[in-house]
This record gives structure tokens, sequence and C-alpha cells, in this order.
């Protein structure tokens, strides 16, 4: 049970909602339990876990979606929120001082950036961001080229990026004299 | 050496851990001489750890940790083992 709390938090970020996500991990850790003589000793008991709750998402919810690969997230510039940093200036140096920059985005405001992210691009986002798998686990967990990864990745980024920014704008948090540089 | 160009495109792979030894040492030596590459890729190994920090912190449901101990020790393919003995 070492992982269900990490199990959890992920699932909550696929499917995003509670019930949904406590299905999903009980399913996981019964195909984990019952395929586990498919499990490699020595290798990572995670990354095959996290393959599991992946295939299970995919194959539980996926199939609703009708042509998920034709998602488009529209022409978002790269680096985009640090570009804007300087907006968001006034709004910083209100922040305490032990706070980070960052720490002017909610926790809620960052899930909400994640899980508003088509799952195309949530899945490989919430895998490296948010687990920290590298992009060879990743491509076998979602049957993609690593090449694929990258650029969902890239794309699913920015567009995270762009929702922070306009969260922040939503609070009044922007000072529009100062955007973009 | 690398260029601004080159050392931003490579920045994601970079926070990610994914360049060659080689290509990670090319970075370095760019970033140790130009502050604007250093700034950009501080913030985005911020954002990435803010991210991670803020969207992992879910607490477990009370009752789910008992319902996974529960439904691994059923007897769920009806072999008249629990799951703690599954047949092989």
């Amino acid at each position: 049970m070492e992982f269900a709390p990490q199990l959890y938090s992920t699932a909550l970020r696929m499917t995003r909602n509670a019930a949904d996500a406590e299905d999903l991990v009980q399913e996981t850790m019964l195909r984990g339990y019952r395929s586990f003589d498919t499990f490699t000793e020595g290798t990572n008991l995670r990354a095959w876990l996290y393959r599991i709750l992946t295939n299970s998402f995919i194959n539980r919810y996926r199939s609703k979606q009708r042509r998920p690969e034709e998602t488009n997230l529209g022409d978002i510039e790269d680096l985009y929120l640090y570009r804007r940093v300087s907006s968001l200036e006034s709004a910083v140096s209100s922040l305490s001082a032990e706070d980070e920059f960052l720490d002017l985005f909610t926790d809620d405001e960052v899930k909400a950036a994640v899980e508003h992210l088509p799952d195309t691009f949530r899945l490989p986002v919430l895998l490296a961001d948010v687990e920290g798998f590298a992009y060879k686990e990743i491509a076998e967990m979602l049957d993609i080229p690593v090449g694929t990864v990258m650029s969902r990745l890239h794309r699913g980024r920015k567009a995270m990026q762009k929702e922070l920014y306009e969260f922040a704008r939503a609070r009044g948090l922007v000072d529009d004299t100062q955007e973009p540089v | 050496m690398a260029n601004c160009k080159e050392t931003l495109r490579e920045l994601e792979p970079f926070i990610d851990g994914e360049l060659s030894d080689n290509a990670r040492e090319h970075i370095h030596e760019h970033l140790d001489g130009c502050v604007d590459c250093q700034q950009a890729f501080e913030f985005h190994v911020e954002l990435r750890d803010a991210i991670r920090r803020k969207a992992s912190n879910d607490e477990l449901p009370e009752g789910l940790l008992q319902r996974l101990e529960v439904c691994l020790m059923e007897d769920f393919d009806g072999d008249g083992k629990v799951g703690n003995e599954p047949a092989r």
C-alpha cells in the first residue's frame, strides 16, 4: 500500500473526481496484485504500478472520447509564463519573504491547470512533471514514441502556463501595462 | 559553446534530466556565462518544483486504504482462496 497516496493523487488529476479516482486506484491495486507474477524482480515497482494505472484509466475513460489526437491547444509562445513575470511583479512583492514567486499560485489553481489539459497532454504532463518519470518510461506507459512524449510535454506545459497566468489575471494580479516582455 | 537560442531549445530536456552528459556540459558552459538564460532555467526549475508540490498533495480518503486491504483479501476469482493466496 506504499504507493496508494501517490496513485490516488495521480488518479484524481486523471479522472478529475474523487469517486472515479478511488475506483481507479482500487482497480490498479487489484490488477497489480493479480498480475504480480509478471513483475520482474529488481525493476521499478512504482513505474510498473503507474503503467497499470495509466492503462486502466485509458481503457476505462478514454474510449468515451472520440479522436483525442485531434485536440488542439492553439498556438502558444515558448516560455509563456516566464516572459510575463514582470507583469506579476507587483503581486510578487506582496508575498511574505519566505514565499517563492510561484507560491503566488494556489494548490487548487495548479491542480486545475493540470486537470484542464485534454487527456492527450494531461497524461504526459502528469507523469513527467508531477511524478518525475523519464521520457522512455512515459513512452512505454502511453504506448507512443519518445518524440511524441516530448512534443506533447512541450505543448501541454505551455498550455498549463497560460492557464496559470489567466488565473493570476482573474485575481487581478496582472499589471497590464507590463505585459508581455 | 551553445548560444542562447540553442540553450533555450534544450531547456525542457535539460530540466527533465534527459540530455546526454556531453549536451548537458554544453548547456552548463553557456549558463555559467549567461545571466539571462540562467534566470530562465532557474524559473523553470522552480515552476516544475511548484507544480509537483502543489499537484500531488491530496489526502488519501479515509476508507480507501481499508477498502483496498479488504479487496486484496477477498476471494476475487472464486477459486476458494483469498487474495493473499492467489492461484498460480
